[in-house]
């Protein structure tokens, strides 16, 4: 039984702002239906009542001092937009 | 004068006694590229001229100068996921194919400090995804040793450029191998360091939790050189760890005796060439001849680090790459009637088919409904297989395997099924989920292809690492062979 249907695999592409033909979306739901399997071995192990790791340092918030410092200067953030006016980056309509 | 002969000491007594100049260190370094690099391909961008200019400031500062930067002249290369000021950083991605950091990487201004030059940019898998550097988004990048295979990956060009004499030295990055794993098909000499100890400010983020930068070079002693250099706490990176860096130089004493290795038995089962085996049981049999012992252990949990592996990484990589949306910075597509299409066309259009691929496996992993099952899960799994590694390590001092199951495989070979890909990485990804040290040092060839030997430390014990594979290299020829080109 697929793990993975071509729909979800739809929906996912969406979510991650990816767009596929529709022979790339079946090569990918055949690929992403075979890795999930792969994975599914690690249901083999009980898990219950094990802490995940997100980090192997034992990591908190790091906070700095609230204070005024220089920052990049408008011309230099914008050094890379493809797009810009007026000082600022400029994108499509996002309004319908 | 050849690089591929030379050392950081060595070149640094030349320079004293004015035998050559900086300018003839960059001089040759240009002209092995030029004689090479059109089979190698190594390089992405060169920074030619900015690097003649600064060589030729050197030594017209050198006359009178006592003080100089600990790898002062020395000619080295950066892999493209380091973000360079005013030099174009691509992360071999068509979608950054014009990026010009406004700002230098933490390591790099460190670099500069050091008064090394800077040559040139180095091929990669795009985002670092991938163990061929066939994932480039602009050429792929051959092994010195034999240009039919891959000289792995991701810092397959950081490798290759070492191995082919082209730069003295390299930084890569390694998420989940992607430093010894072409240290060990190119012949030469990768340190992962511990997570944390060097910052990842102004390294394009893979997989943050894992990401960490390291020095690849032809000695072990040249590697503790530019360690030294690169080491230490960064405000600028949150994950940076606040330690005290030792002197690495200081820990190459040659002494191992009574050292303790554990040597997992799944390091050396099935799936494990015979040669790359053999290779490295002659390996132990050399350390236990300088008065080390080794003992068969176990780290249980192995078999399932792949799959744990590529859950997280994919998973964070899938929030790390949202980034790119062709807004700030990267290429743009026009085909797009409102931002959200547009979003999808520069990705689309902008990244390959791996980049994409984890993408998507990462977004499906952490989407509503499937999080527990495999996000929260490869997560739990990663404290099992970190367990593994802290209960090993409490008894012994190191823990040795191969660096890869096998030598450099072919180009294209494993292309087709990327979960044949990904089952390549089986002996280094671990070792990025429990974020412990590991170099990987040339011990021997098998076919004409160099053989890693991987000798994993305890946290934050970089100094233990480098004093055994020191201790290994000076007893043995192995780091001395060169790849004909």
């Amino acid at each position: 039984m697929a793990r993975i249907t071509k729909e979800q695999v739809k929906h996912v592409a969406h979510l991650a702002r990816l767009s596929f033909s529709e022979e790339e979306m079946e090569l990918l739901t055949e690929q992403l239906d075979a890795i999930i399997g792969f994975a599914e071995q690690l249901n083999e192990l009980n898990t219950d009542g094990i802490e995940p790791t997100t980090h192997v340092l034992d990591v908190k918030n790091v906070l700095r001092e609230d204070v005024v410092k220089e920052s990049l200067a408008n011309e230099v953030a914008l050094k890379n937009a493809p797009d810009q006016q007026d000082g600022q980056v400029k994108v499509p309509s996002i309004l319908e | 004068m050849s690089l591929i002969e030379q050392s950081v000491s060595a070149i640094h007594k030349q320079l004293r006694e004015k035998e050559i100049t900086v300018s003839d260190l960059v001089a040759a370094s240009y002209k092995r590229i030029a004689e090479v690099d059109d089979k190698v391909k190594a390089f992405l961008t060169l920074d030619e001229e900015n690097a003649r200019n600064y060589a030729k400031q050197l030594d017209e500062a050198l006359v009178g100068k006592t003080e100089k930067g600990i790898l002062y002249g020395l000619p080295i290369g950066i892999k493209d996921n380091i973000v360079t000021k005013g030099l174009r950083t691509t992360c071999a991605s068509k979608l950054l194919g014009n990026f010009e950091p406004v700002h230098d990487a933490t390591v790099m201004g460190k670099i500069r400090a050091s008064e090394a030059v800077m040559i040139g940019k180095l091929n990669m898998d795009e985002f670092a995804m991938g163990s061929s550097t066939e994932n480039s988004g602009f050429f792929r990048t051959r092994n010195p040793w034999n240009i039919d295979h891959v000289p792995g990956g991701s810092s397959g060009g950081s490798a290759a450029a070492v191995a082919a004499g082209e730069v003295l030295f390299s930084l890569g990055s390694d998420t989940g191998g992607s430093i010894r794993q072409p240290a060990s098909y190119c012949g030469v000499v990768g340190l992962k360091p511990t997570y944390g100890r060097v910052s990842r400010f102004g390294l394009v983020a893979f997989a943050s939790s894992l990401d960490q930068i390291g020095p690849i070079t032809r000695s072990v002693e040249d590697n503790a050189y530019l360690m030294q250099v690169i080491a230490g706490y960064d405000k600028m990176d949150s994950t940076s760890a606040n330690v005290e860096v030792p002197d690495y130089l200081a820990s190459l004493t040659c002494d191992v005796q009574g050292l303790k290795i554990a040597v997992p038995k799944e390091y050396l089962a099935e799936g494990v060439n015979e040669d790359v085996k053999n290779q490295v049981l002659a390996a132990l049999k050399v350390l236990e001849g300088l008065g080390a012992t080794w003992e068969e252990v176990s780290l249980p949990h192995s078999k399932y680090a792949v799959a744990t592996y590529y859950l997280l990484a994919s998973s964070e990589a899938s929030a790390n790459l949202a980034r790119f949306d062709g807004v700030r910075y990267g290429v743009r597509s026009d085909n797009g009637a409102n931002l959200i299409e547009m979003y999808k066309e520069s990705r689309s259009t902008g990244f390959g088919d791996e980049v994409k691929r984890r993408i998507m496996l990462g977004t499906f992993a952490l989407s509503s409904g499937y999080y527990d099952a495999y996000y929260k899960k490869a997560q739990q799994v990663r404290t099992l297989i970190k367990k593994d590694f802290d209960d090993v390590l409490e008894k012994y001092d190191v823990i040795i395997g191969p660096t890869a199951p096998t030598t450099a495989f072919k180009i294209g070979e494993k292309t087709k099924d990327p979960l044949t890909m990904y089952a390549n990485d089986i002996l280094t990804i671990p070792v990025n989920l429990a974020g412990v040290p590991a170099i990987s040092v040339p011990c021997g060839l098998s076919n004409g292809l160099p053989v890693g030997l991987q000798i994993i430390g305890k946290h934050f014990d970089e100094s233990t690492v480098y004093r055994v594979a020191h201790a290994f290299e000076q007893v043995t020829e192995h780091h001395k062979a060169k790849p004909q080109l």
